[in-house]
Protein backbone atom coordinates (compact mmCIF):
# COMPACT_ATOMS: atom_id res chain seq x y z
CA UNK A 1 0.00 0.00 0.00
CA UNK A 2 1.31 3.27 -0.92
CA UNK A 3 2.39 5.70 1.64
CA UNK A 4 -0.14 8.41 0.63
CA UNK A 5 -2.62 6.12 1.49
CA UNK A 6 -1.46 5.04 5.45
CA UNK A 7 -1.37 8.33 6.37
CA UNK A 8 -4.61 9.43 4.80
CA UNK A 9 -6.34 6.29 6.90
CA UNK A 10 -4.17 7.74 9.53
CA UNK A 11 -5.64 10.69 9.29
CA UNK A 12 -9.30 9.94 9.00
CA UNK A 13 -8.95 7.84 12.40
CA UNK A 14 -7.32 11.06 14.05
CA UNK A 15 -9.93 13.29 12.44
CA UNK A 16 -12.88 11.23 14.08
CA UNK A 17 -11.51 10.84 17.25
CA UNK A 18 -10.35 14.60 17.69
CA UNK A 19 -13.77 15.29 16.65
CA UNK A 20 -14.82 13.25 19.35
CA UNK A 21 -13.54 15.11 22.03
CA UNK A 22 -14.55 18.18 20.90
CA UNK A 23 -18.17 17.31 20.51
CA UNK A 24 -18.77 16.47 24.42
CA UNK A 25 -17.30 18.46 27.15
CA UNK A 26 -14.25 16.27 28.09
CA UNK A 27 -12.09 18.17 25.62
CA UNK A 28 -12.65 21.81 27.57
CA UNK A 29 -12.86 20.42 30.69
CA UNK A 30 -9.08 19.03 30.42
CA UNK A 31 -8.07 21.91 29.24
CA UNK A 32 -9.27 24.50 31.77
CA UNK A 33 -8.16 22.05 34.60
CA UNK A 34 -4.97 21.77 33.16
CA UNK A 35 -4.47 25.48 32.96
CA UNK A 36 -5.46 26.12 35.91
CA UNK A 37 -3.14 23.38 37.19
CA UNK A 38 -0.22 24.66 35.44
CA UNK A 39 -1.02 28.11 36.71
CA UNK A 40 -1.34 27.01 40.51
CA UNK A 41 2.35 24.81 40.04
CA UNK A 42 4.06 27.22 38.51
CA UNK A 43 3.20 30.63 40.64
CA UNK A 44 2.33 28.89 44.18
CA UNK A 45 4.41 26.29 43.77
CA UNK A 46 6.90 26.74 42.02
CA UNK A 47 7.74 30.12 43.18
CA UNK A 48 7.75 32.02 39.81
CA UNK A 49 8.06 35.12 41.19
CA UNK A 50 10.33 34.60 44.23
CA UNK A 51 12.88 32.95 41.19
CA UNK A 52 14.00 36.11 40.43
CA UNK A 53 15.14 34.45 37.18
CA UNK A 54 13.81 34.66 33.74
CA UNK A 55 12.77 31.34 33.19
CA UNK A 56 10.30 28.90 33.08
CA UNK A 57 11.39 25.84 35.33
CA UNK A 58 9.22 26.34 37.71
CA UNK A 59 6.60 25.87 34.95
CA UNK A 60 8.12 22.79 33.29
CA UNK A 61 9.55 21.02 36.66
CA UNK A 62 5.84 20.05 37.60
CA UNK A 63 4.92 18.37 34.37
CA UNK A 64 5.90 14.92 34.92
CA UNK A 65 3.70 15.38 37.73
CA UNK A 66 0.80 17.07 36.62
CA UNK A 67 0.71 14.58 33.66
CA UNK A 68 0.90 11.34 35.53
CA UNK A 69 -2.97 12.14 36.45
CA UNK A 70 -4.15 13.80 33.22
CA UNK A 71 -2.59 12.04 30.90
CA UNK A 72 -3.83 8.98 31.78
CA UNK A 73 -7.21 10.90 32.15
CA UNK A 74 -6.96 11.76 28.62
CA UNK A 75 -5.84 8.55 27.04
CA UNK A 76 -7.95 6.15 29.32
CA UNK A 77 -10.92 5.99 26.68
CA UNK A 78 -8.85 5.73 23.63
CA UNK A 79 -8.79 1.72 23.79
CA UNK A 80 -11.67 0.88 26.39
CA UNK A 81 -14.32 3.00 24.42
CA UNK A 82 -13.89 1.05 21.42
CA UNK A 83 -14.37 -2.14 23.68
CA UNK A 84 -17.10 -1.14 25.36
CA UNK A 85 -19.60 0.34 22.63
CA UNK A 86 -18.54 -2.37 19.98
CA UNK A 87 -17.12 0.22 17.50
CA UNK A 88 -13.71 -1.73 17.61
CA UNK A 89 -14.88 -4.68 15.21
CA UNK A 90 -16.13 -2.00 13.29
CA UNK A 91 -12.92 -0.22 12.88
CA UNK A 92 -10.73 -2.93 12.75
CA UNK A 93 -13.03 -4.72 10.34
CA UNK A 94 -12.52 -1.39 7.89
CA UNK A 95 -10.05 -1.67 5.08
CA UNK A 96 -6.79 0.14 7.81
CA UNK A 97 -4.22 -2.38 9.24
CA UNK A 98 -4.64 -2.09 13.25
CA UNK A 99 -1.38 -0.31 13.23
CA UNK A 100 -3.07 2.49 10.88
CA UNK A 101 -5.65 2.49 14.14
CA UNK A 102 -3.58 2.66 16.51
CA UNK A 103 -1.29 5.43 15.32
CA UNK A 104 -3.96 7.35 14.22
CA UNK A 105 -6.05 7.16 17.80
CA UNK A 106 -2.87 7.49 19.26
CA UNK A 107 -1.78 10.92 17.44
CA UNK A 108 -5.30 12.88 17.71
CA UNK A 109 -4.38 12.48 21.28
CA UNK A 110 -0.96 13.42 21.51
CA UNK A 111 -2.68 16.61 19.21
CA UNK A 112 -4.69 17.24 21.73
CA UNK A 113 -2.67 17.35 24.48
CA UNK A 114 0.11 19.37 22.55
CA UNK A 115 -2.88 22.32 22.21
CA UNK A 116 -3.68 22.45 25.96
CA UNK A 117 0.05 22.46 25.95
CA UNK A 118 0.39 25.38 23.64
CA UNK A 119 -2.77 27.39 25.25
CA UNK A 120 0.30 27.64 28.33
CA UNK A 121 1.85 30.68 25.76
CA UNK A 122 1.16 33.58 27.51
CA UNK A 123 3.27 32.52 30.27
CA UNK A 124 5.93 32.39 27.59
CA UNK A 125 5.16 35.82 27.00
CA UNK A 126 5.13 36.85 30.61
CA UNK A 127 9.33 35.74 31.14
CA UNK A 128 9.90 37.59 27.62
CA UNK A 129 8.38 40.68 29.16
CA UNK A 130 9.96 40.25 32.45
CA UNK A 131 13.55 39.76 31.62
CA UNK A 132 15.42 38.13 28.65
CA UNK A 133 14.95 34.42 28.91
CA UNK A 134 16.79 31.32 26.84
CA UNK A 135 14.61 30.79 24.72
CA UNK A 136 16.44 27.99 23.05
CA UNK A 137 15.78 26.48 26.95
CA UNK A 138 11.90 27.28 26.44
CA UNK A 139 11.59 25.46 22.86
CA UNK A 140 13.74 22.25 24.15
CA UNK A 141 11.86 22.26 27.10
CA UNK A 142 8.75 22.23 25.53
CA UNK A 143 9.40 20.19 23.24
CA UNK A 144 10.65 17.48 26.38
CA UNK A 145 7.49 17.78 27.75
CA UNK A 146 5.39 17.23 24.51
CA UNK A 147 7.84 13.96 24.48
CA UNK A 148 6.77 13.42 28.16
CA UNK A 149 3.06 13.33 27.61
CA UNK A 150 3.93 11.59 24.29
CA UNK A 151 5.32 8.68 26.36
CA UNK A 152 2.73 8.37 29.13
CA UNK A 153 -0.01 8.71 26.39
CA UNK A 154 1.86 5.49 25.08
CA UNK A 155 1.08 3.75 27.91
CA UNK A 156 -2.25 4.46 28.57
CA UNK A 157 -3.19 3.42 25.38
CA UNK A 158 -1.59 0.08 25.92
CA UNK A 159 -3.31 0.18 29.38
CA UNK A 160 -6.70 0.97 27.45
CA UNK A 161 -6.67 -1.68 25.24
CA UNK A 162 -6.26 -4.00 27.77
CA UNK A 163 -9.22 -3.60 29.52
CA UNK A 164 -13.04 -2.61 28.90
CA UNK A 165 -13.28 -0.40 32.49
CA UNK A 166 -12.11 2.79 31.76
CA UNK A 167 -11.02 3.21 35.51
CA UNK A 168 -9.04 -0.06 35.78
CA UNK A 169 -6.98 1.51 32.37
CA UNK A 170 -6.62 4.78 34.46
CA UNK A 171 -5.28 3.34 37.28
CA UNK A 172 -2.98 0.82 35.61
CA UNK A 173 -1.48 3.37 33.79
CA UNK A 174 -0.85 5.86 36.57
CA UNK A 175 1.06 3.41 38.58
CA UNK A 176 3.23 2.39 35.14
CA UNK A 177 3.74 6.27 35.20
CA UNK A 178 4.66 7.02 38.55
CA UNK A 179 7.01 4.02 38.58
CA UNK A 180 8.94 5.21 35.55
CA UNK A 181 8.94 8.87 37.46
CA UNK A 182 10.22 7.51 40.83
CA UNK A 183 12.86 4.81 39.18
CA UNK A 184 15.76 6.61 38.93
CA UNK A 185 14.81 8.08 42.18
CA UNK A 186 18.02 7.93 44.99
CA UNK A 187 15.66 6.00 47.79
CA UNK A 188 14.08 3.79 45.50
CA UNK A 189 17.63 2.54 43.83
CA UNK A 190 18.90 2.30 46.93
CA UNK A 191 16.45 -0.22 47.40
CA UNK A 192 17.98 -2.26 45.12
CA UNK A 193 21.57 -0.76 45.50
CA UNK A 194 22.19 -3.87 48.74
CA UNK A 195 20.89 -7.08 46.53
CA UNK A 196 21.29 -6.00 42.82
CA UNK A 197 23.98 -6.33 40.62
CA UNK A 198 24.79 -2.82 39.67
CA UNK A 199 24.36 -3.29 35.84
CA UNK A 200 20.70 -3.61 36.94
CA UNK A 201 20.47 -0.85 39.09
CA UNK A 202 21.69 1.40 36.42
CA UNK A 203 19.35 -0.41 33.96
CA UNK A 204 16.49 1.03 36.08
CA UNK A 205 17.47 3.86 36.67
CA UNK A 206 18.05 4.76 33.09
CA UNK A 207 14.25 3.80 32.36
CA UNK A 208 13.71 6.83 34.66
CA UNK A 209 11.95 9.74 32.50
CA UNK A 210 13.51 12.44 34.79
CA UNK A 211 16.83 12.39 33.66
CA UNK A 212 15.73 12.42 30.08
CA UNK A 213 13.30 15.09 31.12
CA UNK A 214 15.47 17.01 33.17
CA UNK A 215 18.23 17.17 30.50
CA UNK A 216 16.38 19.01 27.81
CA UNK A 217 14.36 21.13 30.47
CA UNK A 218 18.40 22.85 30.13
CA UNK A 219 17.94 23.08 26.77
CA UNK A 220 19.87 20.08 25.88
CA UNK A 221 18.40 17.82 23.20
CA UNK A 222 20.71 15.17 23.48
CA UNK A 223 20.26 11.64 20.73
CA UNK A 224 19.76 9.56 23.90
CA UNK A 225 17.23 11.22 25.32
CA UNK A 226 15.41 11.22 21.43
CA UNK A 227 16.06 7.56 21.30
CA UNK A 228 14.51 6.95 25.11
CA UNK A 229 11.80 9.28 24.21
CA UNK A 230 10.95 7.39 21.27
CA UNK A 231 11.19 4.05 22.61
CA UNK A 232 9.06 5.44 25.29
CA UNK A 233 6.46 5.63 23.41
CA UNK A 234 7.25 3.15 20.60
CA UNK A 235 7.10 0.34 22.74
CA UNK A 236 3.60 0.94 24.62
CA UNK A 237 2.16 0.79 21.29
CA UNK A 238 3.96 -2.26 19.83
CA UNK A 239 2.21 -3.57 23.05
CA UNK A 240 -1.13 -2.15 22.41
CA UNK A 241 -1.29 -3.75 18.90
CA UNK A 242 0.10 -6.88 20.41
CA UNK A 243 -2.43 -6.94 23.08
CA UNK A 244 -5.78 -5.94 20.46
CA UNK A 245 -4.41 -9.06 18.39
CA UNK A 246 -5.05 -11.38 21.57
CA UNK A 247 -8.29 -9.92 22.08
CA UNK A 248 -9.36 -11.03 18.54
CA UNK A 249 -7.66 -14.50 18.62
CA UNK B 1 -17.60 -14.79 -4.01
CA UNK B 2 -17.11 -15.76 -0.31
CA UNK B 3 -15.74 -19.39 -0.21
CA UNK B 4 -15.97 -20.87 3.27
CA UNK B 5 -13.42 -23.60 3.43
CA UNK B 6 -13.50 -25.65 6.66
CA UNK B 7 -13.45 -23.09 8.93
CA UNK B 8 -13.12 -23.53 12.74
CA UNK B 9 -12.49 -21.76 15.77
CA UNK B 10 -11.80 -23.01 19.41
CA UNK B 11 -12.19 -20.55 22.12
CA UNK B 12 -10.45 -22.39 24.66
CA UNK B 13 -11.40 -26.26 24.40
CA UNK B 14 -14.63 -24.99 22.89
CA UNK B 15 -15.00 -25.91 19.30
CA UNK B 16 -17.45 -22.67 18.73
CA UNK B 17 -17.28 -23.38 14.66
CA UNK B 18 -16.34 -26.96 13.64
CA UNK B 19 -15.15 -27.59 9.89
CA UNK B 20 -18.23 -25.04 8.57
CA UNK B 21 -17.69 -25.08 4.77
CA UNK B 22 -20.04 -23.18 2.35
CA UNK B 23 -20.21 -20.81 -0.91
CA UNK B 24 -22.04 -17.83 -1.46
CA UNK B 25 -22.41 -16.46 -5.35
CA UNK B 26 -23.08 -12.86 -6.66
CA UNK B 27 -27.12 -13.23 -6.39
CA UNK B 28 -27.24 -14.92 -3.49
CA UNK B 29 -28.74 -14.12 -0.26
CA UNK B 30 -27.77 -17.00 2.09
CA UNK B 31 -29.86 -16.70 5.40
CA UNK B 32 -27.67 -18.20 8.52
CA UNK B 33 -29.78 -19.39 11.11
CA UNK B 34 -29.21 -21.20 14.21
CA UNK B 35 -30.02 -21.25 18.01
CA UNK B 36 -27.89 -19.00 20.46
CA UNK B 37 -24.07 -19.57 20.46
CA UNK B 38 -24.52 -21.58 17.53
CA UNK B 39 -21.23 -20.07 16.38
CA UNK B 40 -23.53 -17.36 13.69
CA UNK B 41 -21.58 -14.78 14.78
CA UNK B 42 -18.03 -16.04 15.23
CA UNK B 43 -17.87 -17.70 11.75
CA UNK B 44 -19.47 -14.03 10.47
CA UNK B 45 -16.34 -12.73 12.23
CA UNK B 46 -14.18 -14.49 11.00
CA UNK B 47 -15.46 -14.09 7.15
CA UNK B 48 -14.98 -10.50 7.86
CA UNK B 49 -11.38 -10.92 9.41
CA UNK B 50 -12.01 -9.30 12.57
CA UNK B 51 -10.77 -13.07 14.62
CA UNK B 52 -8.47 -15.30 12.77
CA UNK B 53 -9.62 -18.63 12.29
CA UNK B 54 -8.07 -21.52 14.39
CA UNK B 55 -8.08 -23.55 10.94
CA UNK B 56 -9.34 -23.40 7.69
CA UNK B 57 -9.58 -20.94 5.23
CA UNK B 58 -12.31 -17.39 4.12
CA UNK B 59 -11.93 -15.66 0.72
CA UNK B 60 -13.81 -13.15 -0.27
CA UNK B 61 -13.59 -12.22 -4.21
CA UNK B 62 -10.32 -14.34 -4.73
CA UNK B 63 -8.70 -12.52 -1.54
CA UNK B 64 -7.46 -15.18 1.09
CA UNK B 65 -8.68 -12.88 4.54
CA UNK B 66 -5.97 -13.87 5.97
CA UNK B 67 -3.46 -13.35 3.60
CA UNK B 68 -4.70 -10.32 1.84
CA UNK B 69 -7.29 -8.58 4.57
CA UNK B 70 -7.12 -5.18 2.90
CA UNK B 71 -8.17 -6.21 -0.23
CA UNK B 72 -11.11 -9.01 0.95
CA UNK B 73 -12.18 -6.03 3.42
CA UNK B 74 -12.32 -3.29 1.03
CA UNK B 75 -15.00 -5.83 -0.63
CA UNK B 76 -17.22 -6.22 2.34
CA UNK B 77 -19.77 -4.13 3.90
CA UNK B 78 -20.31 -5.41 7.95
CA UNK B 79 -22.95 -4.81 9.98
CA UNK B 80 -21.98 -6.55 13.39
CA UNK B 81 -23.96 -7.51 15.91
CA UNK B 82 -25.73 -4.96 17.92
CA UNK B 83 -24.83 -2.60 15.75
CA UNK B 84 -22.06 -0.26 16.85
CA UNK B 85 -21.83 3.39 16.36
CA UNK B 86 -19.48 6.11 17.65
CA UNK B 87 -22.21 7.84 20.10
CA UNK B 88 -20.45 11.05 20.22
CA UNK B 89 -21.03 11.98 16.77
CA UNK B 90 -23.68 12.83 14.65
CA UNK B 91 -25.00 11.00 11.88
CA UNK B 92 -23.79 12.68 9.75
CA UNK B 93 -20.11 12.84 10.24
CA UNK B 94 -20.23 8.98 11.16
CA UNK B 95 -20.86 8.45 7.46
CA UNK B 96 -18.65 10.51 6.63
CA UNK B 97 -16.05 8.80 8.15
CA UNK B 98 -17.32 5.74 6.91
CA UNK B 99 -17.14 6.81 3.47
CA UNK B 100 -13.50 8.15 3.90
CA UNK B 101 -11.92 5.16 5.63
CA UNK B 102 -13.36 3.20 2.25
CA UNK B 103 -11.49 6.09 0.59
CA UNK B 104 -14.21 7.74 -0.92
CA UNK B 105 -13.15 11.05 -1.76
CA UNK B 106 -14.81 14.79 -2.50
CA UNK B 107 -18.45 14.58 -4.26
CA UNK B 108 -18.06 11.14 -4.20
CA UNK B 109 -18.13 10.54 -0.58
CA UNK B 110 -20.65 13.08 -0.94
CA UNK B 111 -23.37 11.55 -3.31
CA UNK B 112 -22.58 8.03 -1.41
CA UNK B 113 -23.53 9.74 1.96
CA UNK B 114 -26.69 10.53 0.65
CA UNK B 115 -27.22 7.85 -1.21
CA UNK B 116 -27.46 5.71 1.66
CA UNK B 117 -29.09 8.41 3.87
CA UNK B 118 -31.85 8.48 1.24
CA UNK B 119 -31.49 4.35 1.29
CA UNK B 120 -31.96 4.15 5.08
CA UNK B 121 -34.78 7.04 6.06
CA UNK B 122 -32.02 8.54 8.11
CA UNK B 123 -32.64 12.14 6.38
CA UNK B 124 -34.84 13.38 9.55
CA UNK B 125 -31.93 12.44 12.19
CA UNK B 126 -28.94 13.25 10.16
CA UNK B 127 -27.40 16.35 12.37
CA UNK B 128 -28.41 14.41 15.53
CA UNK B 129 -25.98 12.76 17.83
CA UNK B 130 -25.77 8.99 17.77
CA UNK B 131 -25.69 8.77 21.36
CA UNK B 132 -29.93 10.37 21.37
CA UNK B 133 -31.20 7.89 18.66
CA UNK B 134 -33.45 5.49 19.24
CA UNK B 135 -32.15 1.94 18.67
CA UNK B 136 -34.23 1.40 15.32
CA UNK B 137 -32.43 4.59 14.11
CA UNK B 138 -28.88 3.21 15.66
CA UNK B 139 -30.03 0.18 13.93
CA UNK B 140 -29.96 1.63 10.23
CA UNK B 141 -26.96 4.35 10.67
CA UNK B 142 -24.75 1.23 11.04
CA UNK B 143 -26.66 -0.51 8.13
CA UNK B 144 -26.24 2.56 6.16
CA UNK B 145 -22.60 2.34 7.18
CA UNK B 146 -22.17 -0.97 5.51
CA UNK B 147 -23.34 -0.32 2.38
CA UNK B 148 -21.98 3.02 1.87
CA UNK B 149 -19.06 1.91 -0.64
CA UNK B 150 -21.59 0.03 -2.20
CA UNK B 151 -19.53 -3.56 -1.63
CA UNK B 152 -20.01 -6.75 -3.54
CA UNK B 153 -20.27 -8.50 -0.50
CA UNK B 154 -22.54 -7.70 2.90
CA UNK B 155 -22.25 -9.15 6.05
CA UNK B 156 -25.00 -8.42 8.10
CA UNK B 157 -25.26 -9.82 11.81
CA UNK B 158 -28.97 -9.81 12.92
CA UNK B 159 -29.74 -6.97 10.51
CA UNK B 160 -33.25 -6.81 11.76
CA UNK B 161 -32.91 -7.11 15.44
CA UNK B 162 -34.53 -4.41 17.73
CA UNK B 163 -36.27 -3.06 14.46
CA UNK B 164 -40.44 -2.47 14.32
CA UNK B 165 -42.58 -5.10 11.96
CA UNK B 166 -42.04 -1.65 9.48
CA UNK B 167 -38.41 -1.40 9.36
CA UNK B 168 -38.13 -5.33 9.42
CA UNK B 169 -39.89 -5.18 6.35
CA UNK B 170 -38.20 -2.05 4.78
CA UNK B 171 -34.61 -4.03 5.45
CA UNK B 172 -35.85 -7.35 4.03
CA UNK B 173 -36.93 -5.42 1.23
CA UNK B 174 -33.57 -3.84 0.77
CA UNK B 175 -31.75 -6.89 1.42
CA UNK B 176 -33.87 -8.94 -1.38
CA UNK B 177 -33.01 -5.64 -3.81
CA UNK B 178 -29.08 -5.64 -3.00
CA UNK B 179 -29.15 -9.33 -3.35
CA UNK B 180 -29.34 -9.24 -6.97
CA UNK B 181 -26.29 -7.68 -7.37
CA UNK B 182 -24.44 -8.46 -4.77
CA UNK B 183 -23.84 -11.66 -2.19
CA UNK B 184 -25.20 -11.50 1.19
CA UNK B 185 -25.24 -13.53 4.04
CA UNK B 186 -27.26 -12.37 6.90
CA UNK B 187 -28.09 -14.19 10.41
CA UNK B 188 -31.81 -14.13 11.93
CA UNK B 189 -33.84 -15.33 14.23
CA UNK B 190 -36.71 -15.13 12.65
CA UNK B 191 -37.63 -17.55 10.58
CA UNK B 192 -40.14 -15.67 7.93
CA UNK B 193 -37.23 -13.64 7.16
CA UNK B 194 -35.86 -16.56 5.64
CA UNK B 195 -38.66 -17.53 3.61
CA UNK B 196 -39.13 -13.29 2.49
CA UNK B 197 -35.61 -12.33 2.09
CA UNK B 198 -33.17 -15.65 1.31
CA UNK B 199 -32.18 -17.31 -1.83
CA UNK B 200 -30.94 -20.29 0.12
CA UNK B 201 -30.79 -20.54 4.00
CA UNK B 202 -28.43 -22.63 6.14
CA UNK B 203 -29.59 -24.11 9.86
CA UNK B 204 -26.38 -23.96 12.19
CA UNK B 205 -25.99 -25.91 15.70
CA UNK B 206 -23.34 -26.22 17.73
CA UNK B 207 -20.73 -25.18 15.59
CA UNK B 208 -21.90 -27.13 12.75
CA UNK B 209 -23.80 -27.27 9.29
CA UNK B 210 -26.77 -28.84 10.21
CA UNK B 211 -29.14 -28.18 6.98
CA UNK B 212 -28.11 -26.23 3.72
CA UNK B 213 -30.76 -25.63 1.06
CA UNK B 214 -33.24 -23.32 -0.57
CA UNK B 215 -35.84 -22.15 1.63
CA UNK B 216 -37.78 -24.33 -0.30
CA UNK B 217 -35.58 -27.73 0.46
CA UNK B 218 -36.09 -26.84 3.97
CA UNK B 219 -39.55 -26.77 4.34
CA UNK B 220 -39.69 -29.77 2.42
CA UNK B 221 -38.05 -31.51 5.37
CA UNK B 222 -40.70 -31.04 7.58
CA UNK B 223 -43.04 -33.61 8.92
CA UNK B 224 -46.03 -31.54 7.60
CA UNK B 225 -44.78 -31.11 3.97
CA UNK B 226 -47.05 -32.51 1.18
CA UNK B 227 -49.62 -33.71 4.15
CA UNK B 228 -52.97 -32.49 3.46
CA UNK B 229 -55.64 -30.26 5.28
CA UNK B 230 -59.10 -30.05 5.34
CA UNK B 231 -62.29 -28.86 6.95
CA UNK B 232 -65.51 -31.19 6.31
CA UNK B 233 -69.29 -31.28 7.46
CA UNK B 234 -71.36 -34.18 7.25
CA UNK B 235 -69.42 -37.07 9.31
CA UNK B 236 -67.63 -37.28 12.67
CA UNK B 237 -64.42 -36.68 13.42
CA UNK B 238 -64.03 -40.53 14.73
CA UNK B 239 -65.47 -41.57 10.94
CA UNK B 240 -63.17 -38.68 8.90
CA UNK B 241 -60.06 -39.97 11.17
CA UNK B 242 -60.77 -43.84 9.95
CA UNK B 243 -61.46 -43.47 6.64
CA UNK B 244 -58.42 -40.86 5.83
CA UNK B 245 -56.18 -43.33 7.95
CA UNK B 246 -57.49 -46.37 5.42
CA UNK B 247 -56.48 -44.86 2.62
CA UNK B 248 -53.92 -45.59 0.06
CA UNK B 249 -50.56 -43.39 0.34
CA UNK B 250 -51.76 -42.19 3.72
CA UNK B 251 -49.56 -43.02 6.79
CA UNK B 252 -51.58 -41.67 9.43
CA UNK B 253 -54.56 -38.85 9.88
CA UNK B 254 -55.59 -36.83 12.85
CA UNK B 255 -59.57 -35.40 12.67
CA UNK B 256 -61.14 -32.90 15.47
CA UNK B 257 -63.98 -31.12 15.72
CA UNK B 258 -63.62 -27.28 15.07
CA UNK B 259 -67.29 -25.82 15.48
CA UNK B 260 -69.94 -27.62 13.77
CA UNK B 261 -67.55 -29.00 10.85
CA UNK B 262 -64.35 -31.46 11.41
CA UNK B 263 -60.15 -30.04 10.71
CA UNK B 264 -58.38 -32.89 9.42
CA UNK B 265 -55.34 -33.87 8.62
CA UNK B 266 -53.69 -37.15 6.30
CA UNK B 267 -49.64 -37.51 6.45
CA UNK B 268 -48.55 -38.79 3.26
CA UNK B 269 -46.67 -42.29 3.35
CA UNK B 270 -43.78 -41.21 1.34
CA UNK B 271 -42.89 -37.01 0.73
CA UNK B 272 -43.75 -35.25 -2.34
CA UNK B 273 -47.20 -37.33 -3.27
CA UNK B 274 -49.04 -35.21 -5.03
CA UNK B 275 -51.34 -37.48 -5.74
CA UNK B 276 -52.82 -37.39 -1.88
CA UNK B 277 -55.06 -34.27 -2.50
CA UNK B 278 -57.25 -35.50 -5.52
CA UNK B 279 -57.49 -38.89 -4.04
CA UNK B 280 -58.52 -37.04 -0.57
CA UNK B 281 -61.18 -34.90 -2.27
CA UNK B 282 -62.16 -38.00 -4.04
CA UNK B 283 -63.03 -39.49 -0.87
CA UNK B 284 -64.63 -36.71 0.47
CA UNK B 285 -67.12 -36.75 -2.64
CA UNK B 286 -67.95 -40.71 -2.19
CA UNK B 287 -68.60 -40.00 1.46
CA UNK B 288 -70.74 -36.82 0.43
CA UNK B 289 -68.73 -34.70 3.01
CA UNK B 290 -69.20 -30.99 2.65
CA UNK B 291 -65.28 -29.78 1.90
CA UNK B 292 -65.49 -25.91 2.84
CA UNK B 293 -61.43 -26.10 2.61
CA UNK B 294 -58.65 -28.59 1.39
CA UNK B 295 -55.07 -27.69 0.83
CA UNK B 296 -51.59 -29.01 0.82
CA UNK B 297 -49.47 -28.01 3.66
CA UNK B 298 -46.13 -26.70 2.45
CA UNK B 299 -44.26 -27.81 5.25
CA UNK B 300 -43.12 -25.29 8.83
CA UNK B 301 -39.78 -24.42 8.90
CA UNK B 302 -40.38 -23.43 12.45
CA UNK B 303 -40.67 -27.31 12.97
CA UNK B 304 -37.56 -28.15 10.68
CA UNK B 305 -35.79 -25.65 12.91
CA UNK B 306 -36.69 -27.00 16.21
CA UNK B 307 -35.97 -30.53 15.06
CA UNK B 308 -32.75 -30.54 14.04
CA UNK B 309 -31.52 -27.49 16.48
CA UNK B 310 -32.90 -29.10 20.27
CA UNK B 311 -30.46 -31.09 21.30
CA UNK B 312 -31.10 -34.84 21.41
CA UNK B 313 -31.43 -35.56 25.52
CA UNK B 314 -34.91 -33.03 25.25
CA UNK B 315 -36.33 -34.40 21.67
CA UNK B 316 -35.09 -37.95 23.74
CA UNK B 317 -37.20 -36.48 27.05
CA UNK B 318 -40.19 -35.58 24.43
CA UNK B 319 -40.96 -38.79 22.44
Amino acid sequence: MSCSKTWRHIWTVTKRELTGYFASPVAYVFIVIFLLMNGFFTFMLGGFFERGEASLTSFFMWHPWLYLFLVPAAGMRLWSEERRLGTMELLLTMPITPWQAIVGKFVACWLFLLLALVLTCPLVFTVMYLGSPDKGAILSGYFGSFLLAGGYLAIASMTSAMTRNQVISFILSVVICFFLILCGWEPVTRLLVNWAPEWLVRAVASFSVMTHYLSMQRGVIDSRDLIYFASLIGFPLFCTGVILRGLRS
Amino acid sequence: MITVNNLVKLFGTKRAVDGVSFTVERGEVLGFLGPNGAGKSTTMRMITGFIPPSAGTVSVGGHDVQEDPIAAKKLIGYLPENAPAYTDMTVFSFLHFAAELRGLRGDEKKNAVNRVVEMCFLGGVLHQSVETLSKGYRHRTCFAQSIIHNPDVLVLDEPTDGLDPNQKHEVRQIIKRMGEKKAIIFSTHILEEVEAACSRAIIIDRGKIVANGTPGDLKAMSEWAGAVSLRVRGASPAVVRAKLSDMGGAKKASADEEGAAVRARVYPSKPGNRDLARAVAELAARENWKVEELHVEEGRLDEVFRNITLPDTVKEAKS
